[in-house]
């Protein structure tokens, strides 16, 4: 086990160091001049004197070759610094680490709601008698998979916010202004699980220990949720992981529309000013972020199923397919 | 209350002409914010006769901006929106009167030009302070000047007027002297804008990102009481301000308690908050959306933004632009008019020079400008640009086929691109991003650039054309460019006029502009809201601006 933890963490590392590395080059790559759009104060045409923009090069250091640039970058975030704003001149981590709050307030109440609500619809779909009324609610998954957030976001602001003015539009203050930017950001998240949950859920129930169940006279109740939601969980548990990564992907889209404060919108505003540095410190953040929930996810496998073992062994590189895939467990 | 109402210099706002275009909410929500349905012309009586009647103090104002520029020094920004509230935390050494381009005294009460334009003294008023209470004096406006050029790149807009500056001498307590190393004659002008707006000596001492995080100590009728990046940015009014410019209304402390800039990118939400009422007024909705604002409870003002208008700026060091007969023939070929029409909203208007009609010594040339099709052809015939097989017209083998590289919205260009197609030109349009189109403009890589440029000063088209300055179209010396640089140095209005619109002529005869629309800034408010307004430049004026709920709020 120990060995396991240390070789995801090596990997957390590589992913870390990767995903700096390819942020670093693409962003350097594009076709600007970080100079003239820091003097040109994100506005208009500016016309500076070459003299001073070469000035600002070399104060920012952007003078210097590429690697060199990259070496100083790379040992200067091995100690936590990334660097200040082109923009601002704050410290770049110190920007991220005013925002993310709010996004992890939002993506963190989605991230519930999506649990929540993908798994009562994916278990309503299975479980009336009524065939109908299991067909009707097996519609609604693709249905909010299909509908773009930017469009969900606007039909609630529009009918909840400025026809009944229920809720704010804009900001992020109290808890009343979170409510529509969580039932947006939710609403693909939670369709993807119930798409999932409700056809493994599907499958198990056909299964030969689902009979058994029935014939020892269990439940409608416990067949469905005590015995086959269980097992049915775990593909669904899987793509867990990877939808913490769409909900904070899908927090720039929703930020935007709220006109909310957090990760997302500083993402926008510093690639729109090519603000290298914050930009670097948001992919790095997300990365880990995606790090740290894939680790998770990967641990508590085991707590769902105990026939799931995580072990090192090289020539088997996910921990699942070490011993058993999820897919496979009611095989 | 220490305010002391004057007789309102400002006329009221330019109401939009009558138009049969209210938008009604759609039955679908949908649809409701992807349409601008229209229904019977709701004519409204003036709602901003506000300025007829009595301001009254206090209450609050909330305004939607797009952006965060992520910097609110008013020293350092240069963003719309950073501008619209920075502007409001300085007072300057003097004010310009919107309608006639005429500098008044703010800070200084009066001040002498030397005959080439190249040393100025100011005599301060001598009861103003800054927001903490420390004296304006002559030693705190050297501090500043010296500060901004110290700035450098980071100052571009400051430290572009300042450009020459030889140093300031303090004369005495309320005398100050700044002198150039060559004629400036911008500079006065220059001294009405924020950004050369003072803030107290200890600011200087401020880091450029303290000083971007709002914690500077301003001079003007409001002070930043809260900055939180990308959701707001709160005003508070400066208790005890009463030195309010000759181009205001009124001279007291600014009527409004606060003034709350909310950021809103996305622009139908912006519209959904000010009809919903959850805020006051915007100066950015999408075309689309401004005519359901005009009555209703909201009123609409509007202005030219002062400046070079949009232009597509021939970069003559390429092949094809390098021909005065295309760079002529284009201009010839684009029917500005139609552009307006067809694309743009009623706020704005064609081009009828390089610089927009509010702009101070601006002259029409509207018989240069004339939509003139078959006098294109002709110059194009004449220079040897015969017709290919697809219409494209060709010359020793080559298309007459070039590009125009911008970032702005595409629909005047994809117009005019239509409209050149007529005429035999392929122009080819090139949209990127701002900074891929910083990088174009510095790289020279590029053969039509297009943008505008906001200044209330005619000295913005030597910035731009001089080829002693920027040299946009990347040429070498002419005539024009010693019109352009003795309009530098003329300190007699009468013959800088003459100077300003002979070289606007010649650049528009030569080709080496080609205008196409006046930019215009349009502020859309509720009915509560009264005396919002523009200042020269056409950047918002809070100072005067008044809510009708106030006094009880």
């Amino acid at each position: 086990m120990t060995r396991y933890l240390l070789r995801r963490v090596g990997q957390g590392i590589f992913v870390l160091w990767a995903a700096f590395t390819i942020a670093f080059f693409v962003l350097y790559l594009l076709p600007s001049d970080p100079a003239a759009l820091i003097a040109s104060g994100g506005g208009e045409v500016s016309q500076v004197d070459p003299a001073q923009l070469a000035a600002l090069r070399a104060e920012y250091g952007l003078d210097r070759p590429l690697l060199v640039q990259y070496g100083d970058a790379l040992l200067a975030a091995l100690t936590g610094d990334l660097g200040t704003s082109y923009v601002s001149g704050a410290s770049a981590t110190s920007m991220v680490a005013q925002a993310l709050p709010e996004t992890l307030k939002l993506t963190g109440a989605a991230l519930v709601l999506a649990v929540v609500g993908g798994t009562a619809v994916a278990v309503a779909s299975v479980f009336p008698r009524a065939r109908f009324l299991r067909q009707a609610l097996s519609a609604l998954p693709p249905l909010g998979v299909a509908l773009p957030t930017f469009f969900v976001g606007l039909v609630l602001l529009q009918w909840f916010s400025f026809r009944v003015p229920v809720f704010p539009a804009i900001g992020n203050e109290g808890a009343v202004s979170l409510v529509l930017p969580t039932i947006t950001l939710a609403v693909p998240a939670g369709a993807q699980l119930a798409q999932i949950l409700s056809r493994s859920l599907r499958g198990t129930l056909g299964e030969p220990y689902v009979e058994t169940a029935w014939a020892k006279g269990a439940s409608r109740t416990r067949v469905h949720l005590a015995h086959a939601l269980r097992n049915a969980a775990i593909p669904a548990f899987t793509v867990l992981g990877v939808m913490v990564g769409g909900l904070l992907g899908g927090a720039v889209v929703t930020e935007t529309v709220f006109s909310r404060v957090g990760l997302g919108r500083l993402t926008v505003q510093s690639v729109n000013q090519q603000d290298v540095p914050v930009v670097l410190a948001v992919v790095v953040l997300s990365a880990l972020v995606f790090v740290v929930v894939t680790l998770v996810v990967d641990l508590v496998y085991p707590l769902l199923d105990p026939r799931i073992q995580l072990r090192a062994e090289r020539r088997s590189p996910s921990p699942r397919t070490a011993t058993l895939r999820p897919d496979e467990v009611t095989a | 209350m220490t305010t002391t109402p004057r007789t309102p210099r400002r006329p009221r706002p330019l109401r939009t002409p009558r138009r049969h275009a209210v938008g009604i909410a759609a039955a679908v929500s949908a649809a409701a914010l992807l349409l601008s349905a229209c229904s019977g012309g709701a004519d409204a009586a003036d709602p901003a006769a506000s300025d007829d009647a009595e301001p009254v103090a206090g209450g609050d104002l909330s305004f939607a901006i797009t952006v965060d520029s992520h910097c609110i020094d008013p020293q350092q920004v240069g963003n719309n929106d950073a501008i619209a509230a920075a502007r409001q935390t300085v007072a300057s050494l003097t004010a310009q009167d919107p309608e006639s381009g005429e500098i008044l005294p703010w800070l200084a009460e009066s001040w002498e030009v030397n005959d080439d334009a190249s040393s100025y003294t100011f005599h301060l008023r001598d009861d103003a302070t800054f927001a903490d209470g420390t004296p304006i004096d002559a030693a705190a406006v050297k501090t500043n000047f010296d500060a901004i050029v110290d700035l450098g790149a980071v100052a571009s807009l400051g430290s572009q007027y300042l450009v020459g500056y030889a140093g300031t001498t303090v004369v005495d307590e309320d005398t100050v002297r700044v002198d150039f190393d060559e004629p400036s004659a911008q500079f006065l002008q220059a001294t009405s804008t924020f950004s050369l707006g003072l803030l107290s000596p200890d600011s200087a001492k401020l880091s450029a990102e303290q000083r971007c995080a709002g914690e500077y100590v301003g001079s003007g009728p409001f002070a930043v009481k809260s900055y939180t990046q990308d959701q707001e940015i709160v005003l508070e009014k400066v208790k005890g301000y009463a030195w309010g410019s000759a181009a205001n209304a009124h001279t007291g402390e600014a009527y409004l308690d606060t003034v709350t800039f909310t950021v809103i990118p996305e622009a139908s939400v912006r519209t959904g908050s000010l009809q919903s009422g959850q805020i006051d007024a915007t100066a950015a909705l999408n075309a689309v959306d401004v005519p359901q604002f005009d009555g209703n409870g909201f009123w609409l003002s509007y202005r030219a933004n002062p400046g070079v208008v949009f232009n597509l700026f021939p970069n003559e060091s390429s092949p094809l632009a390098s021909d005065e007969a295309v760079r002529t023939a284009i201009s010839k070929g684009i029917d500005r008019q139609q552009i307006v029409d067809t694309v743009l909203t009623p706020q704005d208007q064609p081009a009828t020079g390089v610089l927009s009609h509010s702009t101070p010594l601006f002259e029409g040339a509207d018989d240069l400008l004339a939509y003139d099709p078959d006098g294109a052809e002709k110059i194009l015939d004449d220079a040897g640009w015969v017709p290919g097989s697809d219409g494209i017209r060709e010359k020793d083998g080559r298309r007459l086929s070039t590009t125009v590289t911008f970032w702005q919205v595409p629909e005047p260009l994809e117009l005019v691109q239509q409209q050149l197609r007529q005429i035999g030109v392929d122009l080819q349009l090139k949209h990127v991003t701002v900074a891929e189109s910083e990088a174009a403009k510095e790289s020279g890589d590029f053969d039509f650039d297009y943008y505008n440029l906001t200044r209330s000063d005619a000295d913005v088209l030597r910035t731009i054309f001089s080829a002693n300055a920027r040299n946009i179209n990347q040429r070498d010396p002419e005539e024009v460019d010693r019109l352009l640089d003795d309009s530098a140095a003329a300190t007699d209005p009468k013959q800088r006029q003459k100077l300003v619109t002979e070289a606007s002529r010649l650049l528009l005869e030569r080709g080496h502009a080609i205008p196409v629309y006046e930019l215009s800034t349009t502020i859309a408010a509720a009915d509560r809201v009264h005396g919002l307004g523009f200042e020269a430049s056409s950047r918002l004026d809070f100072y005067d601006a008044w809510v009708t709920d106030g006094a009880g709020a």
